[in-house]
C-alpha cells in the first residue's frame, strides 16, 4: 500500500514538473510560499485536539455549535456623516433596509477628543463620520430608535468613556437602563498608536481609562462589549495577514492582564471582550487567519490566563471587508472584490460582518453603494450555499496547513513582544509600527515591479477613467454644529460644568475610576473636547516619533 | 535649483491614515530624493512653517479624511503669503474625481489617487523639478 503511495505521488510529482508553471508569484499577499498541492503529509495533529467541534474548545471550527444553520451573521453597516440629525435619517434608512445592528462612524474630531470648534478641527467637522460635541447630539442620533432594543457599535477609541457616558445618559433619558443596553465601543487604545494614530495620552494612562470603564461596565453593563480588539486598522496601515493576528491577540492579552490588574477574576469580564479583523483578498490567507485566531485566543485564554468559563475562551468577532484593496480605477469593479472578501470572512465563521462600498476609494459612500454592499451579504448568506454546512473547508489539507502556519508565525511574534517587556514597551519601541511599515513597503514593491498583480491597477489599466457619482458633505454640516455649540454653550449651566470638570481631573489625579465623574460632566452636557482636555491637563498628552 | 530635490511629506488634517504617506516618503527617498515626514496631525501653517525651514521644492500632501477642501487651498495660500509661491504642492488620498479640477485651479500641482504607482510621483516631480 506505502509503495503504492509513493508511486502516485513520484508520479504526480513527475507530470506537475513536466508540464510547469506559469509565470505568476505563488504566494499569499503577506508572502507565505504555497506549495503547488497539499495532501494528508501537510497536516499534523490530532482531530479532537487542534479542531474539535464547533461549540467546543479550541473553538477552530467555530464558536457556535449550530453557526450559521441556527442564525446568521449580523449585517452591520458602518456610517456616519454630517449632523447627528443627518446619520439619524440614514441609520432608519438602514433599519428599513434590514439592517439589525447599529455602527457608528465619528468624525476626526470626535475621534481625537476635539469639540468642532477647535481650531485643528477645520474642515473635518462632520466630514467623516457624524460630529458629536455634546449629549445633545447623542441625543438627536437616537431620535425615534428604541435604545433598549437596537444593538450599537461605537468606534471610538481615545474618548471612549466619554462617549460610552454620553450614551449611557441617552438611554436613561429614554427610559433604558444601562444593564439593558447591548452593543460595543471599539475602545482599543493600543491599535491606536500601533496603527490608527487617534490618541489622546500616553500609553499607561490610556490603559488606566481602559481598566476603568472595563470595572464600570463589569458592575453595570452586563450586555455591553467594553473593547472590540481590532486587527482591522493594523492590516489597513499596511500589515500582513500574520502580523494582524499576532499584534490583535498580544493587544488582547495585555486588556486581559490590565483586567486582572484591576481587580478583576478573568471570567467576570473576558466573555464580553470581543474582536474586529479584517478580510482581505487574499482569499484562503483570511479564512485560516481567523481560524487560527479562534484556536490561539481559547488556547492562551485557558493555559496561561485560567479562564474557566467557556464564553472566556471563545472568541467572537466582526469583521470588515479590506477598504485599502478598493481602486479608485473602475470602481464598479469593488463590488467584486468586497465579495470575495465577505465569503472569505463568512467561510471564517465571523459574527457580524460590513461590506465596503465599491465607491469608497474616492468618498465616503452613497446610498445606492450601500444597498449593493448590503444585497452582496444578502446574496452570500441566502442564494450561495456557502451557510448550509458549518466551517465548510475544515479538514482541507491546505486549509488546515496555512492555519497552522499563520499559528506559528503569531505565537513567534508573542515571543517577541514578551521578550521586550510587553506590548506597551514594544509601542514605546516603535515595534509594531517597524513591522508593518516594512511590511507595507514590500507590498508596494511587489505591486510596482508587477510581482504581484492588481487589476486595473498594474494590469488591465483602464483607457478611460470611469467616474461614479460620489456622496458630498454639505459645507453648512460645519456651520451648523459650530452654531448648535455655541448655543449649548450659553444655554447650558457653566459652573455646574466647571464642577464636574474638576471632579473628572480629581479622578485622574487621585486614581478614582474616571467613569462616574465623566457620566456627571456628560449629563452637565460639558462637551468631548472639554472633558479630554481636562484629562490631559493631568495625563499628559501623547506624541509619536514616526517611523518611515 | 539645487540638484538633489526635497520634498516635505505631510500628513495634514486629524485622520491618521499614513501607509500612503510613508509609502511615498520612501519611494521618493529611494529615488533620491531628501524627504522630510512631518508625522500626524500637522496644521497647514505648520506644514508650510516646515517647508520653509528646510528650503523645500515641493510639498505633498496626503489626505484621507476629506477635509482637501479646505486644507490643501489654504496651504497654497499661505505659500503665497510667506512669498514661497515656487513651492510645489501636489496631494493624494481619497479624492472625488469632481474635486481634481478644483484643486488644480487652487493651485495644486498634481492629484493622485488609491492605486497610482509611486513611479508616477517620482516622475512627476523630476519632470516639475529637474528640467527646471
Amino acid at each position: 500500500m506505502d509503495t503504492e503511495k509513493e508511486t502516485s505521488k513520484d508520479l504526480w510529482e513527475e507530470a506537475y514538473a513536466q508540464r510547469g508553471e506559469r509565470d505568476a508569484e505563488f504566494s499569499t499577499m503577506s508572502g507565505v510560499p504555497i506549495k503547488p498541492l497539499y495532501t494528508p503529509e501537510d497536516v499534523e495533529g490530532d482531530y479532537d485536539e487542534k479542531l474539535g467541534y464547533p461549540g467546543q474548545y479550541p473553538y477552530t471550527r467555530g464558536v457556535y455549535p449550530n453557526m450559521y444553520r441556527g442564525r446568521l451573521w449580523t449585517v452591520r453597516q458602518f456610517a456616519g456623516f454630517g449632523s447627528a440629525a443627518e446619520t439619524n435619517e440614514r441609520f432608519r434608512y438602514l433599519i428599513d433596509h434590514g439592517q439589525n445592528g447599529l455602527s457608528i462612524a465619528f468624525d476626526m474630531p470626535t475621534l481625537m477628543g476635539l469639540d468642532s470648534d477647535s481650531p485643528l478641527s477645520l474642515g473635518e467637522v462632520g466630514t467623516e463620520g457624524v460630529a458629536v460635541d455634546s449629549l445633545e447630539d447623542m441625543e438627536k442620533l437616537f431620535e425615534g430608535i428604541d435604545m433598549g432594543e437596537i444593538s450599537t457599535s461605537m468606534t471610538i477609541n481615545a474618548p471612549a468613556h466619554v462617549l460610552l457616558a454620553m450614551y449611557v445618559v441617552a438611554a436613561e433619558k429614554q427610559g433604558v437602563g444601562p444593564e439593558q443596553l447591548t452593543g460595543t465601543n471599539q475602545n482599543d487604545i493600543l491599535k491606536e498608536y500601533i496603527a490608527q494614530k487617534e490618541w489622546l495620552f500616553p500609553p499607561e494612562p490610556s490603559m488606566q481609562v481602559f481598566k476603568d470603564m472595563l470595572v464600570y461596565a463589569t458592575e453595570h453593563m452586563p450586555r455591553w462589549n467594553t473593547v472590540s480588539i481590532s486587527g482591522y486598522h493594523i492590516r489597513e496601515a499596511g500589515s500582513t495577514a500574520a502580523q494582524e493576528l499576532a499584534f490583535t491577540l498580544s493587544d488582547g492579552f495585555a486588556y486581559v492582564e490590565a483586567g486582572i490588574e484591576a481587580g478583576l477574576d478573568v471570567d467576570d469580564f473576558a466573555p464580553r471582550l470581543s474582536f474586529f479583523f479584517n478580510s482581505h483578498i487574499d482569499f484562503f490567507e483570511e479564512i485560516c487567519k481567523f481560524r487560527a485566531a479562534r484556536r490561539i485566543w481559547a488556547t492562551v485564554m485557558k493555559e496561561k490566563y485560567g479562564a474557566r468559563d467557556e464564553k472566556s475562551l471563545l472568541m467572537r468577532f466582526h469583521t470588515q471587508t479590506a477598504g485599502v484593496s478598493l481602486t479608485a480605477q473602475e470602481p464598479y469593479n469593488n463590488v467584486a472584490r468586497t465579495a470575495f472578501e465577505a465569503l472569505a470572512a463568512i467561510l471564517g465563521g465571523t459574527q457580524s460582518l460590513h461590506t465596503n462600498s465599491f465607491d469608497e476609494a474616492l468618498a465616503l459612500p452613497t446610498e445606492e453603494a450601500v444597498r449593493v454592499a448590503v444585497r452582496t451579504q444578502q446574496i452570500a448568506a441566502l442564494e450561495t450555499g456557502a451557510t448550509n454546512t458549518i466551517d465548510p473547508l475544515g479538514g482541507s489539507y491546505f486549509v488546515e496547513a496555512l492555519t497552522d502556519e499563520l499559528e506559528r508565525q503569531a505565537y513567534d511574534y508573542f515571543r517577541q513582544i514578551d521578550e521586550m517587556g510587553g506590548v506597551v514597551r514594544a509601542i514605546e519601541n516603535g515595534f509594531q509600527m517597524g513591522e508593518i511599515a516594512e511590511a507595507s513597503a514590500r507590498y508596494q514593491r511587489e505591486t510596482e515591479n508587477g510581482t504581484r498583480k492588481i487589476v486595473n491597477v498594474n494590469i488591465y489599466e483602464p483607457k478611460d477613467e470611469s467616474d461614479v457619482e460620489t456622496h458630498r458633505i454639505d459645507p453648512a454640516v460645519s456651520e451648523g454644529q459650530l452654531n448648535r455649540l455655541k448655543d449649548l454653550k450659553e444655554r447650558r449651566d457653566n459652573e455646574r460644568v466647571e464642577e464636574c470638570l474638576e471632579a473628572v481631573k480629581r479622578a485622574c489625579r487621585e486614581g478614582e475610576n474616571t467613569m462616574y465623574p465623566t457620566i456627571e460632566a456628560v449629563r452637565a452636557y460639558a462637551t468631548v473636547g472639554e472633558i479630554c482636555s481636562a484629562m490631559q491637563e493631568v495625563y499628559g498628552t501623547y506624541r509619536e516619533t514616526p517611523v518611515i | 535649483m539645487a540638484d538633489t530635490i526635497r520634498v516635505v511629506v505631510a500628513k495634514v488634517g486629524l485622520d491618521g491614515h499614513d501607509r500612503g504617506a510613508k509609502i511615498i516618503a520612501r519611494a521618493l527617498r529611494d529615488a533620491g530624493m531628501e524627504v522630510i515626514y512631518t508625522g500626524l496631525h500637522q496644521t497647514p501653517e505648520q506644514v508650510v512653517e516646515a517647508t520653509i525651514q528646510e528650503d523645500a521644492d515641493a510639498i505633498g500632501v496626503s489626505i484621507l479624511s476629506g477635509a482637501h477642501m479646505t486644507l490643501l487651498p489654504r496651504i497654497v495660500d499661505l505659500l503665497k503669503e510667506n512669498d514661497a509661491e515656487d513651492v510645489l504642492v501636489f496631494c493624494g488620498g481619497t479624492i472625488p474625481k469632481q474635486d481634481i479640477p478644483k484643486l488644480k485651479e487652487a493651485g495644486v500641482g498634481e492629484v493622485f489617487t488609491p492605486g497610482t504607482p509611486t513611479r508616477k510621483a517620482v516622475e512627476y516631480l523630476q519632470g516639475e523639478l529637474v528640467s527646471s
